[in-house]
């Protein structure tokens, strides 16, 4: 095994260059978690290739070597995406960080993989923006996202990173590259490949679709005497036909949690809080608003603000994204769930939770997507306190269950990684995810890239099935291809 | 010999109807209403025809939540009025074919056909939540949800949107739907030289209008920008459209309110009953290059200028002209599709382009795990798949 080990060492040096193969231990600490922290484990070794060509050996020298790999981005991801296997490699693609092409009159962004999503849409301001944008998109990079199908406060109206993505260059387990395209004929490998959360090959090269910046933008905050009342006005705003860039929540614990952090006068004695944020063509911004109060008014809310400005917006959304941070103000810890509910049943679940944390004698915060029902629930434990956060994991665990029981899902955008896995089974029966093991070995019949992650248990897959035939057309050179 | 017809009432009849066949070794043509029946490549002569006109059941219809779940064979018009009825819509408008056939939801997503509404809420996938279907070994398995937001598992309703009934039978979807607007108007202009039109389109694809639709016209008398907008504000923003259109040089630059039958023309001219029909993707900017490559094959052309779909439309005497020249003359990196097309033509060209060698072979892989007795429409599509 050492020699093995040595072999391989050597070929990811030759790929990547020396100082960028990782192996002893302290400079794999930095790699052992991904945002979700109480996963942790350190790869074999760490290779941080420079180009698509070096990603490729990479790929292909584990390949040789039937040793598994996992695909790092920059390790924000909530469900343990990019934990590494103990025996394995972590090809970390930080370091391929060009913008290869920016064509606005197609409106299309062509990157690699670690470009950072808010540089994404840096690229092409201020006539144009991406619109999926995860409250972590500072730091995370575009091929995280390709693989999370990641969302964000605006996928209300704008949808998801899958709605945006034109063409992948990816490097497949057998260190083969395709080229998936958006139009080209075929099955849709391109949309089966977003969300599969590193399990079907790296992403070396990504396009884009990029839309018009929205001319203007209304961002109003809507204080309510609680979360059920805040839930009617968002399905008054629905059912009016309305469709806001943005329709989120935060709860009483949350509100209080992150009026600590930025002091932006969100009210406290308020049960919830919405921001609702239109955007688009000015005259439907401004004809909206008028609705928009009117609705949020009938729907009991205690006080509205409308930004007047763009630091007003700022602070509001900055107070906004700041309660997952600000939550370590008012618990030693917590632990973030990412569930989705039918948005008529929100209510209902929020009861749900309360009655569940009750039970379990634990605090929890609520911070969401209001507009799609994608909830954050923040569960608060202290882990000096014996037990507390196994009962936290419990609980988190029970509320999931509730988004299924609701004909929701057990994740709207962190995905299933290793934390998530056993919960598959809630939402999928055994012939469901035969079918995805089917994808999955259509792409890597040798489980060598990211292994472990997604299903339940481990699978292996079946022989490959027999040759292609050839089209009768084909063989008899009739057919001509135009 | 002539086909077997089998129209499956219930899932499991579908899934045992298609492992039925299976296990007898025998070929089964998969089909909605047929209102595409011939796209694809002829491919292997079918045993079996499995309609899933039967499974028309609108399962449900949840307008707060603005989703709805269909059988496969329900017809697009009849989901459409029932959540027209609560002020919804689903995205899609892809013609009828030219005899009038309506087509059903499986069909649709099976094969991707778009119309003008395209250009706002993306091709039918984009509108997919879940999907429930058959495979050839008779497993029933579903994939996605019925939530707008949701990353669970994989996404096999992408592999299966476009997949031309390739993989296995699609017995129902959950879908997005989205309001539906009133009041609407389009503004209109027209140039005779192709490259004004691309100008214009760009331009307009820019403008942060939020258009439902953005499509071009070209024929013998010349060429059209047609731009449509829906909503409170519409008639305003149509205006700012229009004025884009004269500034980019286009002439007659009018705004229609009763613009219903223009948008149905733009549709119905995606269909040929006698002649051809090839769908062109290119990149907007190429808009120019394909309308003359569409000129030297006599064709006319409508599409989504800012998506960079094309149709290009020739008649029956022109069906040669289109066959030998049209591939040639189109823009590097276009991709062009042969929909309709009169008996004989798809015998001698393949209506699918050239697929690059290791995505082909990725392809086969798909279909070889999904339905390795290549029981599913054996043949019709790319590659021979
Ligand atoms: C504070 C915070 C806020 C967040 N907010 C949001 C939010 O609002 N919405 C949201 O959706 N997510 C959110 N996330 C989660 C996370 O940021 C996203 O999942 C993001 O897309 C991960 O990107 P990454 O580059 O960090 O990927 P990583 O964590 O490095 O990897 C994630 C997965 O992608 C795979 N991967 C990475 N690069 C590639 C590649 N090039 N090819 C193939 N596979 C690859 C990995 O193997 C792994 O499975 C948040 C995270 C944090 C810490």
């Amino acid at each position: 095994m050492s020699g093995d080990r040595h072999a391989l060492i050597s070929r990811l040096q030759d790929a990547c260059g020396g100082e960028h193969v990782m192996t002893e231990s302290h400079e794999l600490a930095t790699y052992r978690s991904d945002g979700l922290l109480h996963y942790r484990q350190a790869p074999l070794v760490a290779a941080l290739p420079g180009t698509a060509e070096q990603v490729r050996r990479c790929v292909a020298a584990c390949y040789e070597a039937g040793v598994p790999w996992v695909a790092r981005g920059a390790g924000t991801g909530l469900s343990g995406g990019a934990l590494p296997v103990s025996d394995g490699v972590l090809i970390v693609l930080s370091r391929l960080r060009r913008i290869v092409s920016v064509d606005l009159d197609d409106a299309r962004i062509v990157v690699e993989p670690g470009v950072t999503n808010v540089a994404v849409s840096r690229a092409v301001a201020p006539t144009h923006f991406y619109p999926p944008d995860p409250s972590s998109q500072i730091v995370c990079s575009i091929g995280g996202n390709i693989a999370e199908n990641s969302g964000g406060a605006h996928c209300f109206k704008y949808g998801f990173t899958t709605n945006y993505v034109l063409g992948l260059e990816v490097v497949l387990t057998d260190g083969t590259m395709v080229t998936l395209d958006r139009d080209a004929p075929g099955y849709d490998l391109l949309g089966a490949f977003v969300g599969s959360e590193g399990t079907l090959g790296v992403a070396t090269k990504i396009a884009l679709r990029v839309i018009p910046a929205p001319e203007a933008v209304r961002t109003l905050l809507a204080f309510f005497p609680d979360t059920v009342s805040a839930g009617d006005a968002v399905t008054a705003i629905v059912d009016a036909g309305m469709v806001p860039g943005a329709i989120e929540m935060m709860d009483r614990l949350s509100i209080q949690a992150a009026e600590q952090a930025t002091g932006a006068g969100y009210r406290l004695d308020a049960g919830a809080a919405l921001i609702v944020e239109l955007d688009g063509p000015h005259e439907e911004c401004i004809s909206g608003l008028e609705r928009l109060t009117a609705l949020c008014r009938s729907a009991g809310a205690l006080d509205l603000r409308i930004a007047q400005s763009d630091a007003e917006r700022d602070l509001i959304w900055r107070t906004r994204k700041a309660a997952f941070a600000a939550m370590g103000r008012i618990a030693p810890a917590y632990y973030v769930q990412d569930g989705v509910v039918p948005r008529t049943r929100l209510s209902e679940v929020l009861r749900r939770i309360d009655e569940l944390a009750s039970q379990y004698g634990l605090r929890v915060a609520n911070v969401f997507h209001a507009g799609d029902g994608n909830l954050h629930p923040l569960v608060c434990y202290d882990s000096a306190v014996e037990g507390e956060a196994a009962r936290a994991e419990e609980l988190a665990g029970m509320i999931i269950r509730a988004c299924v029981d609701a004909g929701g899902s057990i994740t709207g955008e962190h995905g299933v990684g290793v934390d998530k896995r056993a919960y598959m089974p809630a939402m999928f029966g055994e012939a469901d995810l035969d079918a995805f093991q089917r994808l999955r070995c259509a792409f890597d019949p040798w489980g060598l890239a990211n292994p472990g992650k997604v299903m339940p248990t481990p699978r292996l897959c079946g022989e490959v099935p027999g040759p292609y035939r050839q089209h009768p057309l084909e063989r008899a050179g009739l057919a001509e291809r135009f | 010999m002539a086909a077997t017809t089998v129209e499956p009432a219930t899932f499991e009849r579908a899934a045992a109807d298609l492992a039925q066949a299976t296990a007898a070794g025998r070929a089964v043509r998969i089909a909605g209403a047929g209102s595409k029946r011939l796209w694809g490549a002829s491919g292997r002569q079918p045993d079996v025809e499995l309609r899933t006109t039967a499974l028309d059941r609108i399962v449900e219809h949840n307008s707060g939540d603005l989703t709805a779940r269909l059988q496969a064979g329900v017809p697009l018009s009849a989901a459409q009025r029932a959540f027209a009825s609560a002020g919804q819509m689903l995205a899609l408008d892809p013609p009828p074919s030219p005899d009038g056939t309506e087509p059903t939801i499986g069909g649709i997503l099976a094969t991707g056909d778009c119309g003008p509404l395209r250009h706002r809420y993306g091709a039918p996938r984009e509108l997919v939540l879940g999907i429930t279907v058959a495979l050839s070994d008779g497993t029933i398995a579903q994939a996605g949800g019925r939530v707008i937001k949701n990353v669970a598992g994989y996404d096999l309703a992408r592999l299966f949107a476009g997949s031309f009934g390739t993989l296995g039978v699609i017995l129902a979807v959950n879908v997005r739907l989205h309001p539906l607007h009133d009041l609407a108007f389009t503004a209109f202009g027209a140039s005779a030289d192709p490259s004004t039109l691309t100008a214009g389109a760009i331009a307009l694809a820019a403008a942060p209008l939020e258009l439902d639709a953005l499509d071009v016209a070209w024929d013998e008398s010349g060429g059209r920008l047609l731009a449509r907008c829906t909503g409170a504000e519409a008639a305003r923003r149509a205006r700012r459209a229009a004025s884009l259109l004269a500034g980019s040089g286009l002439s007659a630059v009018e705004l229609l309110d009763a613009d219903s039958e223009l948008w149905a023309g733009q549709r119905a001219a995606q269909r040929s009953a006698h002649g051809a029909v090839v769908r062109v993707s290119s990149r907007p900017t190429s808009l120019t290059a394909v309308i003359a490559a569409a000129r030297e094959c006599a064709g006319t052309l409508v599409g989504r200028a800012a998506v960079g779909h094309s149709y290009v439309r020739v008649e029956p005497g022109a069906v040669t002209l289109l066959r030998d020249r049209l591939r040639d003359r189109l823009p590097a990196g276009a991709v062009a599709t042969l929909l309709d097309a009169p008996d004989g033509l798809r015998d001698t060209l393949d209506p699918w382009d050239t697929v690059p060698g290791p995505a082909l072979e990725l392809a086969r892989r798909v279909k070889a795990r999904f339905d390795p007795a290549g029981t599913c429409n054996p043949g019709v599509f790319v590659g021979g798949i």
